[in-house]
């Protein structure tokens, strides 16, 4: 039954997080940040599920239906931003919007 | 150690999420991305079935890859951002900030889970646990059991947020009147 052990599982979160966080990091294209945000949350989903498994409950599981809920909504609103910002800059750079820039 | 045909089974599928992942990030055309980025969220799915997660793979397939990705692939289509794209990948200095802060996460999470693990129930209790559950209840039930009964309240809060949420798309995305 427990053929997968803890640590891999954690192992596999921990890189798709880290690859998320590089993308962030490197890319200039607003969806495509949007895009590896959705990867960090797909990793820490992944670790919900690995612990939910150890600890024998189904709360992390639950856990996972509430963190897609606030990707799914947070796509929906960051999309939104993105075609009104777009609509007045004709980029998608995040280095074009500076107004907020001190 | 014997190695299990699960265990094949779960590299495979990790392998898979970690190349398209990193494929996700250094391919230029936003498209190409939003297709790597659906080729990770399927061999994640695997992974969470293989995890035992039925109830979650499935989801993770339905919304992730069905109905987020399909959201971004008509922003894009909408943008017109799929014919003429410019190179958005940033210089060697943004590289190696990226290569460090990725090096460093993985660093500080292998950190906190490399060393031994507590586990009040020990190695096998857990899977065994849930296994029971989903039998007494099937795989959904196990899931929406303690949904509707011990996270009403967070329920509650997420209906208020996707409410929000669509309101909120809708006046940031229409046009003046």
């Amino acid at each position: 039954m427990n053929e997968i052990p803890l640590s891999y599982s954690l192992g596999l979160s921990a890189i798709l997080f880290a690859i998320g966080v590089a993308g962030v990091v490197v890319r200039r294209n607003a969806i495509v940040l949007f895009m590896c945000v959705e990867l960090m949350l797909n990793a820490v989903n992944l670790s919900f599920v690995a612990l939910a498994r150890m600890h024998g409950s189904a709360s992390g599981q639950v856990f996972v239906i509430f963190v897609m809920t606030v990707a799914a909504a947070e796509a929906a609103v960051g999309l939104a931003l993105v075609i009104a910002l777009f609509r007045h800059r004709e980029t998608l750079s995040p280095d074009a919007f500076t107004l907020l820039k001190w | 150690m014997q190695i299990t045909f699960t265990q094949v089974l779960f590299f495979f599928f990790a392998a898979c999420a970690i190349g398209s992942a990193l494929a996700m990030v250094t391919r230029k055309n936003p498209v190409a991305c939003a297709m790597w980025l659906i080729g990770t969220f399927f061999s994640v799915a695997a992974i969470f079935t293989l995890l035992g997660a039925f109830f979650i793979g499935i989801v993770q397939i339905l919304v992730y890859a069905g109905a987020i990705m399909v959201l971004f692939l008509f922003v894009i289509m909408l943008l017109n951002l799929g014919n003429d794209y410019e190179d958005d990948i940033r210089g060697t200095g943004w590289k190696i900030m990226a290569g460090g802060a990725a090096l460093l996460i993985i660093a500080f999470l292998g950190r906190v889970f490399g060393g031994e693990l507590p586990r009040p129930l020990g190695v096998e209790a857990g899977p065994r646990l849930l296994a029971t559950a989903s039998a007494e209840n099937g795989v959904v039930g196990l899931i929406g059991v303690p949904l509707y009964t011990d996270f009403i309240v967070p329920l509650q809060a997420t209906a208020i947020l996707l409410l929000v949420s669509v309101v909120g798309a809708v006046v940031l995305a229409k046009r003046k009147v």
